[in-house]
């Protein structure tokens, strides 16, 4: 099957091509660089005058497992205003805040993303979170699996193991998990709130363990990088939404001794105590920090206003912030010393000085840090927002006149403290492509995901080139799938099964003998249960796993 | 590759006979794979697994039939429905995999066996929510375990010998100085909260229907509110105030029901009471619910029903998108107000649970050793998952799910494949 797109306007940042008029060829799922002589062309699409871009792949959404569950069965009343009937393609569901997997899986593709990754995978939840993510159809799936808080980590470091002992563990859970990426989570917080501590800042000590977020960070960074896992150590920091938190989270990037981190829904992290309420955008400290240290990357987690829900593997802070969640209702969770959940409820307002303030100092940090292939384009789903804002986002960024106009209505008290309206940039397509393509798959080492080169995967997006880039990202007028046309003027016109993408990394498997014995010990289930199977990925028909290549990770800076 | 025909034993067996999901189990398999729990069983796991192996052919009213005969049967009845339920729901995730394509096809609404327990908390978690933990927590961090109306072990033989009384903890509790105190209820067994020095657990009894007051006296009492009452359903209020005292003085105190058990009116209204008393405690100290469930599947079919729907059990797809409704979609309320004109009944892990009474026409996806009262329309006895074929089960917590073994040869099909090639057959 030979397929051509011909004529459009490519941006293929990867290849460092920026808005070239080129053909591309598609054969068997895979680009080429152009067919043979004799070779006839099945499909030929004209993309004259049409934006070409790879797939896009969202690289920190909730879309599989415990909390995402629980953040649905909270909102019926959410679901009930966006029911999704089935049609002859497409399954029924449910949309909004927290949509059904199913349609889940069809509105990303329908955005033209055809990869979306799971960042909170608990070890004991990681067969559910598959399951979950075995429900969303045609795009790509894998998951950051979750420790830091864990008791056999922090075991292992009050102990004093060595590195070694430590990566072997890192190791193993994440070839149990099948994931792609290590996820700290409020380093040793969610641990230490099960002790009834209620903050932990990077110095203090967890009671039980006297080991501090500081050393947590020190380790699994470090694990993450000697193992060559490409996707470097991704932290949800400490103190999330605490006023002052800016100071964490500027400590937390000095004090990983260069290794590689990525710094996730860096917005709830950049908070400053200024003004007459005591809370003010940190996000030019931030910015500056993450231009300077080359070693730090950050996705976002912009706000959006209206309803959403916040689901988190932070029980710590979510249990702090519960009352202020609206409907007030709410659910934490802790999970088999191994983890914790929090699920709230959120209604961001734009009038609300804090919500507004949140908004600006997401856009801040976007429009601050000088490079896209460092900062990420998402909104936390649904955590600052349900997914399906990102085509809005986009607009605010790439159209300073509209970003100042919804600006100009947020809170007054909001837009005085500040500096949005006077940043002058505007995101170019080639900036977007990076953000959301070729940044992202370099980012969680996909290494043959979000661009358009010979031997790459065919995910590929072609939009028309509307001036309105928010309805031009909504509504891509082609999707292609590993080839397979998937969706045309925004609409599914194909269901396929997308893959999951783990990493493997080696280990000393005689490890397995000390975590057995530890299991039976002290856990309710037998060490060999945590692992999840090939076949329980692979098994239903649906998708396939693929493990990449340990390189292409982020240098250490010293 | 195993050899299922073979005799053997079988190490690390995971047991769906209840919610607790025991994954210790050693199965001994003879020549005529009959199974036998030779380690770590109780009474449940020891009757789940005793079941002997059957070849059982479907039936269509009462005569053996091919499958292919049977599944064209129900197939025509499903056809034939304007409101069709598909309930019981006694399966494993892949099982309800298939109940849900197969009732989003046909327009079906859907109810499990134990929705009216599960259900009570259900509708806790979406007025107000709860704050909740997992059985490896209560088996490391439990200090005061308070059992609210239940025995636990009669459905959950091993609770007390796996989390509770435990040798080993991560954090060096002396767990024979746990605390257990039993809240409601009369005449419980309460033997299993024994501690092994032999201390015995406190009982505060009430009749059953009075918890409702005896909770709300108890949250009132730990929110710090003073009581005139001095006796409340029998209980001192002296003694409501010491365990309140108890409570907030606990490091990990754990509250815990069973939503089943609490069969009276309103019940919801009572562990959301113990849900927000938990929530108090917590500004002070740790406390967490404990809700037990998992049998027969009911995680299963909630889990995998809010991810594919959208929404917990009791849903519809009758307009063509799911819809949810605690009430109106419950099973019982259907089949008496004739509302559902078919029903498929469903409960593959327990051969006691048939379906209820009806004048619908019936279909049931049946444990081969179930015996039914009445003969159904079409019967298709189905494979158990965890003997007869591998499955993935969810258990108490709704957190942990794990894999459930073949652990023999059968010719019986699973729920999924006939689901499957009912749905197919009825696109066609």
């Amino acid at each position: 099957m030979l397929t051509r797109l011909t004529g459009g306007t490519v941006y293929d940042p990867t290849h460092g091509i920026n808005g070239k008029v080129m053909d591309i060829h598609v054969r068997d799922g895979r680009i080429i660089a152009k067919p043979q002589a004799d070779e006839r062309v099945d499909q030929e699409y004209n993309c004259g005058g049409k934006v070409i871009m790879a797939g896009a792949i969202d690289m920190h959404t909730h879309i599989g497992g415990g909390k995402v569950n629980i953040a649905r069965t909270l909102l019926p009343e959410d679901h009930r205003a966006d029911p999704v009937a089935h049609s002859d393609l497409c399954r029924a569901g449910c949309g909004h805040a927290v949509p059904s997997t199913l349609t889940t899986g069809y509105r990303y593709a329908e955005m033209g993303y055809t990869a979306g990754f799971e960042p909170a995978v608990l070890p004991m939840n990681a067969r559910h979170a598959h399951l979950e993510m075995g429900d969303v159809p045609i795009i790509d799936k894998g998951g950051y699996v979750m420790l830091g808080s864990d008791d056999l980590f922090l075991r292992m470091l009050a102990a004093k193991k060595d590195q070694n002992a430590i990566n072997d563990y890192v190791a193993w859970t994440i070839n149990a998990a099948q994931a792609i990426g290590i996820k700290v989570v409020n380093a040793g917080g969610i641990n230490a709130f099960k002790f009834n501590q209620r903050m932990l800042v990077l110095d203090e000590q967890n009671f039980h363990y006297g080991v501090t977020p500081r050393d947590v960070l020190k380790s699994l960074s470090r694990a993450v990088y000697e193992l060559n896992i490409p996707h470097p150590l991704h932290i949800h920091g400490n103190n999330l939404g605490v006023p002052g938190n800016v100071e964490t989270s500027l400590n937390t990037m000095a004090g990983v001794d260069g290794y590689p981190i990525h710094l996730t829904h860096i917005q709830f992290h950049s908070y400053g105590v200024e003004g007459d309420r005591k809370f003010s955008s940190g996000a030019a400290r931030i910015a500056e920090a993450i231009n300077k240290r080359k070693n730090v990357s950050a996705d976002v987690g912009q706000i959006m206003f209206g309803q959403t829900v916040t689901a988190s593997g932070d029980s710590m802070a979510q249990h702090r912030n519960s009352g202020l969640g609206s409907p007030h209702k709410w659910v934490c969770m802790d999970i088999e010393c191994d983890a914790g959940c929090g699920v709230v409820p959120f209604k961001y307002r734009d009038k609300n000085f804090v919500n507004a303030l949140q908004w600006a100092i997401g856009l801040e940090i976007f429009l601050l840090v000088e490079d896209p292939w460092r900062v990420f384009l998402t909104t936390d789903h649904p955590n600052g927002a349900p997914f399906t804002s990102y085509p809005h986002l986009i607009k605010l960024l790439m159209d300073k006149t509209y970003r100042n106009e919804v600006f100009s209505h947020i809170s007054p008290d909001a837009q005085s403290m500040s500096t949005l309206a006077s940043i002058a940039r505007e995101y170019s397509l080639y900036e977007i492509a990076i953000m959301t393509r070729a940044g992202a798959a370099k980012l969680v080492g996909l290494h043959d995901r979000g661009h358009l080169g010979v031997g790459g995967a065919a995910d590929i997006t072609v939009y028309s080139d509307n001036p309105d880039r928010e309805k031009m990202f909504e509504k891509p007028d082609y999707v292609f799938k590993d080839g397979q046309l998937v969706v045309k003027n925004g609409s599914i016109v194909k269901v396929t099964w997308g893959a999951t993408h783990t990493v493997k990394p080696e280990f000393d498997r005689s490890i397995e003998k000390e975590i057995s014995k530890y299991y039976d010990s002290f856990h309710t289930v037998k060490m060999q249960h945590v692992k999840v199977g090939n076949d329980e990925i692979e098994g239903d028909g649906r998708g396939k796993i693929v493990t990449h290549a340990l390189k292409g990770r982020r240098e250490r800076t010293l | 590759m195993e050899d299922f025909a073979q005799a053997g034993a079988v190490e690390t067996v995971t047991c769906p006979s209840c919610g607790l999901l025991c994954d210790d189990l050693q199965i001994t398999r003879d020549s005529t794979s009959n199974l036998e729990v030779t380690k770590n069983g109780c009474a449940k796991s020891i009757a789940f697994f005793g079941n002997t192996p059957k070849d059982l052919s479907p039936r269509v009213a009462g005569k053996p039939v091919n499958l292919k005969q049977a599944i064209a049967k129900a197939t025509e009845i499903l056809r034939n429905a304007n409101q069709p339920l598909i309930a019981g729901l006694g399966t494993d995730v892949y099982g309800m995999r298939a109940v849900m394509n197969l009732a989003e096809t046909a327009n079906a609404t859907l109810d499990h066996m134990n929705s009216s327990g599960f259900m009570r908390n259900i509708q806790v978690v979406q007025n107000s929510g709860w704050m909740i933990t997992t059985l490896t927590e209560v088996k490391n961090r439990v200090d005061l375990l308070v059992v609210v109306g239940t025995d636990i072990v009669s459905v959950f033989p091993r609770f007390f010998e796996r989390e509770v009384w435990n040798k080993e903890t991560m954090f060096g509790q002396d767990t024979s100085q746990r605390e257990v105190v039993y809240l409601g209820g009369r005449n419980i067994n309460t033997d299993a909260g024994i501690a092994p020095s032999g201390r015995k657990p406190d009982v505060l009894p009430c009749n059953l229907e009075r918890l409702p007051e005896v909770v709300a006296a108890l949250r009132a009492l730990i929110s710090g509110k003073a009581l005139h009452a001095k006796k409340i359903a029998g209980i001192a209020v002296a003694d409501l105030e010491k365990l309140a005292q108890r409570m907030l003085a606990a490091r990990y105190s754990i509250v815990t029901w069973s939503a089943g058990v609490l069969d009276f009116s309103h019940a919801e209204l009572t562990i959301q009471n113990l849900a927000e008393l938990v929530k108090t405690l917590n500004k002070t100290t740790r406390s967490s619910g404990l809700p037990l469930g998992g049998v027969e599947g009911d995680m299963n079919a909630n889990q995998v029903s809010t991810w594919i729907s959208g929404y917990p059990m009791r849903i519809s797809y009758v307009r063509g998108y799911p819809e949810h409704d605690p009430h109106h979609f419950s099973a019982d309320r259907l089949l008496a107000s004739s509302e559902a004109d078919v029903l498929f009944w469903i409960s593959s892990f327990n051969p006691d649970r048939t379906p209820p009474t009806t004048k619908a026409p019936t279909v049931v996806f049946g444990h081969a050793h179930m015996k039914l009262n009445k003969e159904p329309d079409v019967f298709i006895p189905i494979g158990t998952p965890g003997v007869d074929h591998k499955g993935i089960m969810f258990r108490t917590d709704n957190v942990v799910s794990l894999p459930l073994q073949k652990l023999r040869n059968s010719t019986l099909p699973t729920l999924a494949e006939v689901l499957s090639a009912i749905e197919r057959a009825y696109k066609c």
